[in-house]
């Protein structure tokens, strides 16, 4: 007892459980199932196994720093390592336990036992803190009944239903091979192997620690690239198909994953590069810094050069099926360029953003459909509607604005969520149904046609986005530092102290909603004619969300961090299938995650960062 | 109402008063035109308004979670509506075990209290996880921190749910006991509805008896007033806001399970999102913070639900005019936020909080 309590034990303890709890979740909602069908590396590990282990190498590492501070040694945190990764796997060898048809009693006893178990555990507390008799048995009876209702009625379910897939489809066949390592029939054996390499990477995490940092660094990043290229193979070999012949490519890849040698290999030639990074790229930052301040722009404007080529010619290089993702991942960056003029800029939290997405693409829609419900013949063009896209949503966002001005920002934030959803139903209802389709939508809408080229693949879509984009990227930094921008920010952070310092309110937030609304709405004319059909279940709540998700991750107010917030976000559920089921489990995690612990966001604007450090209330740029 | 005053015409108040009489005309024509028309008889509203009621008495359980949480903490827990889910979603297997081994339907009532209980308790953690988890270390920051958390809190409950239970509809087995109707004066209702309203009304019961009556409703209202001063009295602050999610928790729960009885379509990861607005508006609409006020709110939002397409939108000539139930809900939110904010029994709060 005494020994759990020093702070070491407690250290691997919290870990370790942290850990399993997440592994335990990641298993019961279906991830390490549905990650265990994409392979890493050929024949050797996947996605989902790497998770098993990714789990306690990271927490082994993150202890072994906490054991250093607490000043053990190097033995100590191998040993704390392995103790890590055996308390990981703890949680899924019991469920394991649990799931099997031997020990199916155990589930039952244990659920039985624990009320009684929390109940007398808190009555010894209580008695060793001097309460009095009648308040120890009290609680107890209390605490037993209310758990026991609970625990009993779950031992009731699992009782009746007869297993634990009945109820939990997740904790599936599937899930067991995963976890015991193939090693469905001989429980006992697929435990073993799971504790095993569940210590191994616990260990692996002290050893990494206790490597001096140049070495320890190549290491990481050796074995950083590695994974990230055999997770994401499907697309390194798309983007390789561009560029590589078919021979070369078959020994890289089979099918979809990375070979063993090719793998083995590009660890090592990028440990080799992580290492020669180690050594000498400090120098290399160092030398940059001491160049002359002609020469350094000389420098940076090669390599803006380089990023603008890259950017023009990312089609060829990436082929069809990436450029429709990055059609995607651009239409994203635009409304989250758009709606960050109203929530980073301006503070106004806007929850129904999707309203001008909807109506810049119903707009499209209706005017140029060539089916039954555009009943104007193809007068007016992709072009023609663009701005016309533009000025209907702007006019939605005026009039969605005028009565929300006055509100407090939360209820801001509810009030245009109710938005949202109204024009969500709207489009879905009989009553629009004439003009609009219903839930049929809008079909057959012709593609852009540009000097005579019809655009119809993703890799010419792919320009427009690019140049919408950078129209907005264009405006929203000129407007950041123009007298409007300036007002935006009064009021962001104070609207009173804004109004009293003569800006009118009323017009700034005005105009903050409607530019930004006029984003949206070519974002959604854009995809509206890459989608060709416009249907009211691509405009729900959820796209609000994700454009949320990204300004909050990428760092709010920032716009670089809004194009990596569109890239990560977007990108990778569109490029790993496996990630699409669970990308608002995702959103949502981090959404939390980043305000507790990160509210700049991770690329955050310099402004909001200053504010930060400079203890203006540490938090981010939505104020009240 | 109007102000010709031009020294301080504002013509942002000038568009909202014009909205202000749109809004009064449309409904005045709707209705005269559905009553002249008598295409819907007497005992037909009697039924819609006995139907709003129940459904507004769902409405006003989940509604208490807000209010709750807000008059304490001036916060808008949006993740409230998944704490709803989560009990409903939950006790699905209980029911389907409670019915396969026949209790349900040999003694429904101790069936019923214990699927309350059950759904109560599993609300309760999933509430009291969430304070403890997402909600406590922002405590004291600005409001939309707290909110945008809420939001992502949300999201992910409900992914949460989707993968341990599953994304398609589980139905409640039907109770033979709440089959049939009720015949009063040639109009019946449905057992189902009039114990949808007497349950919500006395777990309502329950929660004023424990906010008026006991200690630790004492320490509520106290903290609820003014934090600070309720430390120094020796409340314990963190334990009376964890009581009170736990509180709101279990009326959520409780309402999912009484949901799930009055609603045959069944439940689902997704059920939670549009009753927990639908509930932050019937909190708005009784004035936030305060506890009769969601009761009531919550009732007379499920009857305007029930009555309004009907009354209003078919008297305009809107077809298919019960498909647009929710945006009357909407509509309500977005009405009582810009003309009323503090709601209809909002004056006793300050200035501070509504």
């Amino acid at each position: 007892m005494k020994m759990l309590r020093s702070e070491t034990s407690r250290t691997v303890l919290s870990l370790g459980l942290l850990a399993g709890a997440f592994i335990l979740f990641t298993g019961a909602v279906g991830m390490i199932a549905a990650f265990h069908e994409r392979e890493v590396v050929d024949r050797f590990i996947s996605l989902g196994q790497l998770l098993l282990m990714l789990a306690p190498f990271v927490a082994a590492y993150l202890g072994a720093t906490r054991l250093d501070a607490q000043g053990v040694g190097a033995q100590a945190m191998l040993g704390g390592g392995i103790i890590v990764g055996l308390i990981t796997a703890m949680p899924t060898v019991i469920l394991l336990l649990f799931n099997s048809d031997e020990f199916r009693f155990l589930l039952d006893l244990t659920l039985k036992l624990i009320p009684f178990v929390v109940a007398t555990v808190y009555a010894r507390r209580l008695h060793k803190s001097g309460s009095d008799q009648r308040l120890i048995i009290g609680s107890w009876l209390a605490i037993v009944v209310l758990i026991g209702i609970v625990t009993f009625s779950f031992a009731l379910i699992f009782e009746i239903k007869g297993d634990l897939r009945s109820v939990l489809p997740n904790i599936s066949r599937d899930w067991v091979d995963v976890v015991t390592f193939d090693n469905r029939n001989e429980l006992m054996t697929g435990i073993f192997a799971l504790l095993l390499v569940s210590a191994g990477a616990g260990a692996a995490g002290g050893i990494v620690y206790n490597i001096p940092p140049v070495p320890r660094k190549a290491l990481l990043y050796g074995l950083g690239v590695t994974l990230l290229v055999g997770a994401f193979g499907e697309t390194v070999r798309l983007i390789l198909q561009e560029n590589v012949d078919r021979d070369t490519l078959k020994q890289i890849f089979r099918r979809d994953t990375l070979r063993q040698n090719p793998a083995l290999l590009l660890f090592v030639v990028s440990t080799v590069a992580g290492y020669l990074w180690a050594m000498f790229g400090q120098q290399a930052r160092y030398g940059f810094t001491n160049l002359e301040p002609s020469r350094r722009r000389a420098v940076n404007g090669v390599g803006m050069l380089i990023f603008a080529g890259l950017l023009l010619m990312l089609p060829w290089l990436i082929g069809r099926t990436l450029s429709d993702v990055a059609v995607t991942i651009g239409i994203f960056v635009l409304m989250g360029l758009g709606l960050n003029i109203a929530i980073g800029l301006a503070g106004l939290l806007d929850l129904g953003y999707v309203t001008n997405y909807a109506v810049g693409a119903y707009i499209l829609a209706v005017l140029t459909s060539i089916g039954p419900l555009g009943r104007l013949d193809g007068v007016f063009t992709f072009w023609m509607v663009i701005p016309l896209a533009l000025l209907a949503a702007m006019c939605a966002g005026f009039i969605f604005a005028v009565p929300v001005l006055r509100m407090r920002g939360d209820y801001l934030a509810i009030a245009t969520l109710g938005f949202g959803e109204i024009i969500g139903k709207l489009a879905i209802s009989d009553w629009l149904k004439p003009l609009i389709g219903g839930a049929q939508g809008v079909q057959a809408i012709p593609k852009p046609i540009f000097l005579g080229i019809e655009l119809k693949n993703p890799e010419q879509l792919y320009y427009i986005v690019l140049a919408a984009s950078l129209v907005t990227l264009f405006v929203s930094i000129r407007l950041n530092n123009s007298r409007t921008g300036r007002q935006w920010m009064a009021i962001r952070e104070d609207e009173d102290v804004a109004t009293a310092m003569g800006i009118d309110t009323a017009r700034a937030k005005l105009l903050a909603f409607t530019l930004s609304a006029a984003t949206g709405g070519v974002a959604g004319a854009i995809f509206a004619a890459k989608v060709g059909t416009v249907f009211p279940n691509s405009f729900t709540v959820f796209i609000s969300i994700n454009v949320l998700s990204l300004i909050i991750v990428g760092g709010i107010a920032s716009n670089p961090g809004i194009v990596v917030g569109a890239v990560v976000l977007i990108g990778l559920p569109e490029l790993l299938r496996e990630f699409s089921d669970f990308r608002f489990l995702m959103y949502g995690a981090l959404l939390v995650i980043m305000m507790i612990k990160r509210p700049q966001g991770f690329i955050p604007s310099k402004l909001v960062t200053h504010e930060i450090r400079a203890g203006v209330k540490a938090k981010p740029a939505v104020a009240d | 109402m109007f102000k010709w005053n031009t020294d301080d015409f504002s013509w942002v108040d000038f568009t909202i008063d014009v909205l202000r009489v749109i809004i009064v005309l449309g409904v005045v024509i709707g209705a005269w035109n559905t009553l002249s028309s008598g295409r819907i008889s007497f005992a037909q509203w009697v039924n819609l308004f006995a139907a709003g009621l129940s459904q507004g008495s769902i409405y006003a359980l989940i509604a208490l979670g807000y209010t709750l949480v807000y008059g304490i903490l001036l916060m808008i827990n949006f993740a409230h509506g998944e704490v709803f889910m989560a009990g409903a979603f939950s006790t699905v297997f209980l029911a389907e075990a409670l019915n396969r081994t026949g209790f349900l339907n040999a003694q429904p009532l101790l069936a019923i209290l214990l699927m309350i209980a059950f759904a109560g308790l599993v609300s309760m953690s999933v509430a009291i996880l969430l304070e403890r988890i997402a909600y406590r270390p922002l405590r004291g920051s600005p409001r939309l921190v707290p909110l945008i958390t809420a939001i992502g809190a949300s999201f992910f409950l409900q992914y949460t749910f989707r993968g341990l239970y599953g994304s398609g509809f589980k139905a409640y087995p039907g109770v033979n006991a709440l089959q049939g109707a009720i015949v009063i004066g040639g109009i019946s209702i449905p057992v189902v509805q009039v114990f949808v309203f007497c349950a919500a009304l006395v777990l309502m019961l329950c929660l004023y008896w424990l906010v008026e009556r006991t200690r630790i409703g004492k320490a509520m209202r106290a903290v609820s007033e003014n934090k600070e001063v309720a430390r120094l009295m020796g409340i314990d602050i963190d334990w009376v806001i964890m009581f009170t999610f736990g509180v709101g928790g279990f009326l959520a729960g409780s309402a999912g399970v009484i949901n799930g009885l009055f609603r045959p379509q069944g439940v689902n990861f997704y059920m939670g999102f549009i009753p927990g607005i639908k509930a932050f508006t019937a909190a708005v609409l009784g004035g936030i913070g305060n506890i009769p006020g969601a009761m009531l709110g919550g009732l007379f939002l499920g009857v305007i639900e029930a009555i309004g397409p009907n009354l209003v939108l078919a008297g305009l000539g809107i077809p298919g005019a019960n498909q647009l139930k929710d945006v009357i809900a909407f509509t309500m939110l977005v009405l009582v936020l810009i003309f009323r904010p503090q709601g209809i029994l909002g004056e006793r709060l300050s200035e501070t909080k509504a």
